[in-house]
């Protein structure tokens, strides 16, 4: 509706776009047309379309931005509704991403939202390289992690290790719990990444399982009893299966009986369900004011209309409103978002022959690596179709596959073993080989 | 097709309880003005199953309003804003009774004050100073709560105005358990007695409570010490060191516990003085017409200073901690019985209040007592100035502590700023900044007002900085989605807050900053 944006449909964010400023960041060059251009230059995806992501993507769309990618492999839950306003209930068990994306088209003319129904790890690297900026709205560190690691992959640096510009992908993350919540910019290469201050995120507790079979104390004890214990013993090599209400109701009923045994009051299906699923409150007041303030950080960025949030923003509503910016500093040895890990290599090494050393290299022990080098596949793991093509590469040496260069850099994605949990992650890799001259200076400031 | 409540609720009443959601259920809501701002605000507050609402507004939809407010769309050109952002919340939600009224808020706000005495609370979005003034006026003759919620630009405010809200259940995030160490009663001694510390079986040596632990081990050193118990930093550590000593080896998790705990048998005796604030306000002087909480306020005031010697009831409960089941479900009993028992007490206080000021003595369920009992501790009660009280004669010494800080120099210039964008819209008509031609001009004029209202409040606002003044001209009036939804979101919350009488709501004015966020609260 060309007509209605000239009747001055965005009359209220030109304002703040077309006008100029003290209070600004550099590289913010208001003009009558930079809402235009932003709506037809800049893309943004959206990760997670639930609590916070319905709310990002209305926010995104009434701040100037058009064209938008949401991806989330969740469908819709009746336990979805109380917060999660793009969604009724006749939409219970359809992609929340499709639904989504449908919804806030519907409304907001002229913005386009391509949805993905599927797992983040699904598309390849280069999926997310497209984007301008990256929204986050997850309520999981394992998947926060693997998008900061994947958009801190494109990061590269100069020669004097400072970032290169060109490279960085701008990352917005929110978070909510309860009244609680963080919204926080990621800057890689300036800012730290979600793994600088992984610190701020502490792993889950676990009752120790002698407690659960010996000495139970509290109903939680007897639910995580039936679950984790109980289970397996009666249902021999049958999952449990959180989504399953037979199931659960199962864990219910022996985690009943397990605390009338021992006099422990308390169980209740909805603590059990709760326990088993670690189910995190959710509210949709929080969610609002979190993705509030990730969606006018993104706009920020792109436009440079006022000052960034530097860079970590807690939202406390238990008493008052408390709201608390800190600036953290940067890990300059994260292995995530810094100048890469250094790997020296002969020029004898074959592809084969690298891979199996990433999985001894004590810093990285990738297994299952599949290795990218500017854009282009060496070695993928799958799909089958790829891995075959890929496999004649392995007998192959590094230094001819990365075109004779003393240095450069591949990118390396694959599972890593951290606390005794396998997870997804993606690497940067410096590799440096030995004995051949540098000469071309600035060769790794030129790729791309 | 209906959605169990139960199941849609779920995560909400996580946090809130059936009682809390009964409380939202129960309330009837009042919207003025259907920009973003209110119109976020309600959109929260309908997924979360709010009673009813009543959406007010006069105005037809423009095509500008399709730029910030999700709730519209093309359909609604030239259609009153109040019935189609009411039919759209009434989408979200079919429990939810909702209806709207066409007309200006501050027409009605003028001419039907009346007309606001039918609601549980309400929320006033984008209203000018003097209207607002009038409006919470009437709400605290009619006894109805006011939140206000104001975007504008990058900044906007949320403030409560309510005469008083009292709070029993506060839920602070952190809060020492209570479990009386420095002063054990006569059945946690006897059951920390019957048990042998220096039990030879390894499993229950591991696995004695470190409560049992600590009431002994703090009788043994009272013993030692003229009865004294641990006070000063040398003898915390040498009492430490004495739990260490009964360890088996270092790896006893239920030891460890207890040297971690320590500290807690050196706790004073008494109540906080947050506690004190509360028993020796006026407002204990109860009457016919105190509301519950005072009275039980009143109760317990008895209850501190008889029975429970300079303590407040026990609160009962107890954290998990390394134990055998026994030993714990014991304690556990022993905990309940004694706060059983002082909740009796207070209610035989509580039914004598009753009588004398002329109530029925069984007028306050034991249920609410019971549940008084267990948050004696946690008590809060907020009270708000009026909003003219606060623009006549702001808190000085807050307000020049903030203009020197670094941390709120944005938001207490923007504080002074919205305040001086509705002067200058009754003084001209339309906001600052609204037109290119005349952006100069108006800088200057909102300077001038904005130093008038410094100097009024007395204080003398030189601190105001020029570049933020530039900014609210820039900002043209403009509502921002982005920061609508923020501040609506805040608004919300707060409204939560006050209908289900848990947590404990915004006590100042909050001051959004969409610069570099570094919103504040300000005690004015
Ligand atoms: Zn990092």
């Amino acid at each position: 509706m060309a007509d209605l944006a000239t009747k001055g449909r965005w009359r209220d964010v030109d304002k703040l776009l077309s006008r100029p400023g003290n209070i600004i960041s550099s590289g913010f060059e208001p003009s009558s047309t930079l809402r235009e251009e932003i709506g037809e230059y800049v893309r943004v995806l959206v990760v997670g379309a639930g609590g916070l992501g319905c709310e990002l993507l209305k926010d995104l769309a009434l701040s100037g931005f058009k064209n938008i990618d949401v991806i989330d492999m969740d469908t819709i839950e009746v336990s979805n509704l109380n917060r999660q306003f793009l969604f009724r209930l006749q939409d219970v068990g359809k992609s929340k991403a499709e639904v989504a994306a449908k919804r806030v088209m519907e409304r907001v003319s002229g913005v386009n939202i391509v949805p993905h129904f599927c797992r983040i790890e699904e598309k390849d690297i280069e999926f997310y390289n497209d984007f301008n900026i990256i929204v986050l709205g997850l309520d999981s560190i394992e998947a926060r992690s693997y998008i900061n690691s994947v958009a801190c992959s494109f990061l590269e640096y100069d020669r004097d290790d400072n970032p290169l510009a060109e490279t960085v992908k701008p990352m917005v993350d929110g978070g909510t719990e309860g009244f609680k919540g963080h919204a926080r910019v990621i800057l890689p290469g300036t800012t730290p990444c979600f793994e600088c201050n992984i610190w701020l995120f502490p792993p889950q507790v676990k009752f120790p399982l002698c407690t659960l079979a010996e000495t139970p104390r509290t109903a939680a004890h007897c639910i995580e009893y039936a679950h984790l214990i109980k289970w397996d013993e009666v249902h021999s090599g049958k999952p449990f299966d959180a989504d399953d209400p037979e199931h659960m109701q199962w864990v219910y009923s022996e985690a009943l009986k397990r605390a009338e045994l021992f006099g422990i009051t308390g169980v209740t299906y909805s603590l059990t369900q709760g326990v088993v699923k670690n189910i995190i409150p959710a509210i949709a007041s929080t969610n609002a004011i979190v993705s509030a303030a990730c969606a006018l950080e993104a706009l920020k960025i792109v436009s440079g209309c006022s000052k960034t949030l530097s860079n970590y923003l807690t939202y406390n509503g238990v008493e008052g409103t408390h709201i608390k910016v800190t600036d953290f500093v940067k890990d300059n040895d994260c292995l995530v978002c810094g100048p890469g890990t250094l790997i020296e290599l002969d020029t004898s090494v074959t592809l084969s022959q690298f891979i199996e050393l990433l999985g001894k290299h004590p810093g990285l022990q990738l297994s299952k690596p599949s290795v990218t080098h500017r854009g282009n596949n060496l070695y993928m793991q799958s799909p089958p179709i790829l891995e075959e093509m890929t496999r004649p590469n392995l007998a192959l040496r590094m230094f001819d596959l990365l075109g004779e260069v003393p240095k450069d850099t591949v990118h390396v994605s694959g599972a890593s073993e951290k606390n005794g949990k396998k997870t997804s992650c993606s690497r940067k890799l410096r590799i440096v080989f030995k004995g051949v001259a540098d000469m071309t200076v600035g060769m790794d400031t030129t790729g791309n | 097709m209906a959605a169990e409540p139960k199941t849609k609720y779920d995560r909400q009443l996580r946090i809130w309880g059936d009682q809390g959601q009964a409380a939202l259920e129960k309330a009837s809501i009042c919207l003025l003005n259907c920009g973003p701002t209110g119109s976020e605000a309600l959109k929260n507050l309908v997924l979360g199953g709010i009673g009813s609402i009543t959406v007010v507004d006069g105005s037809k939809v423009e095509v500008s309003d399709l730029g910030n407010n999700f709730m519209l769309d093309e359909e609604c050109l030239g259609q009153s804003r109040a019935k189609c952002v009411c039919s759209f919340l009434q989408e979200l939600n079919d429990a939810v009774k909702a209806k709207f009224v066409e007309e200006s808020p501050t027409t009605l706000i003028d001419t039907n004050p009346s007309f606001f005495a039918q609601f549980t609370l309400v929320i006033a979005t984008q209203l000018l100073e003097n209207s607002l003034l009038l409006l919470d006026k009437i709400c605290r003759k009619a006894n109805v709560m006011l939140v206000v919620a104001r975007s504008y630009g990058l900044t906007g405010m949320v403030r409560i105005s309510v005469k008083e809200h009292t709070v029993v259940e506060s839920k602070p995030d952190h809060f020492l358990d209570d479990l009386r160490l420095h002063n054990p009663w006569p059945e946690l001694k006897q059951f920390a007695k019957s048990i042998d510390l220096n039990v030879t079986d390894p499993v229950v040596h591991k696995h004695t409570p470190y409560i049992v632990i600590l009431v002994r081990l703090a009788e043994k050193w009272a013993d030692a010490h003229d009865g004294c118990l641990p006070s000063t930093r040398q003898e915390k550590k040498e009492f430490k060191d004495l739990i260490k000593a009964h360890m088996l080896n270092i790896d006893e998790e239920n030891y460890k516990e207890a040297i971690e705990a320590s500290f807690k048998v050196s706790t004073a005796r008494g109540i906080s003085s947050q506690l004190r604030h509360i028993i020796e306000d006026s407002a204990v002087e109860v009457d016919s017409s105190s509301p519950d909480f005072w009275i039980l306020v009143a109760a317990l005031k008895e209850f501190i200073a008889n029975e429970g010697d300079g303590e407040p009831p026990l609160e009962g409960s107890i954290p998990d901690m390394t134990s055998l089941t026994e030993y714990y479900i014991s304690l556990q009993k022993i905990y309940q019985a004694k706060a059983e028992s002082d909740c009796l007490v207070i209610e035989q206080y509580v039914k004598n209040i009753l009588k004398r000021i002329g109530r029925d003595p069984d007028s306050i369920s034991r249920a609410y007592i019971r549940n008084f009992c267990r948050n004696a501790r946690k008590l809060k009660v907020c009270r708000y100035r009026s909003i003219e009280e606060e623009l006549s004669s702001p808190v000085l010494p807050e307000l020049q502590k903030y203009l020197t800080d670094e941390d709120y120099c944005f938001a207490v210039g923007f504080y002074i700023l919205l305040r001086a964008v509705d002067r200058f819209a009754a003084n001209y008509n339309r906001f600052p900044g609204i037109f290119d031609s005349e952006m100069d001009e108006d800088v200057s004029r909102l300077k001038s007002i904005a130093l008038s209202i410094s100097n009024d409040s007395g204080f003398h606002g030189s601190s105001l900085s020029e570049d933020l003044i530039n900014e609210m001209c820039r900002f043209g009036g403009a509502e921002l989605h982005a920061v609508a939804a923020f501040v609506g979101g805040v608004a919300s919350q707060e409204v939560i807050k006050l209908l289900t009488k848990q947590f404990i709501p915004l006590t100042g004015t909050f001051i959004f900053n969409g610069i570099d966020q570094k919103s504040q609260v300000l005690a004015l």
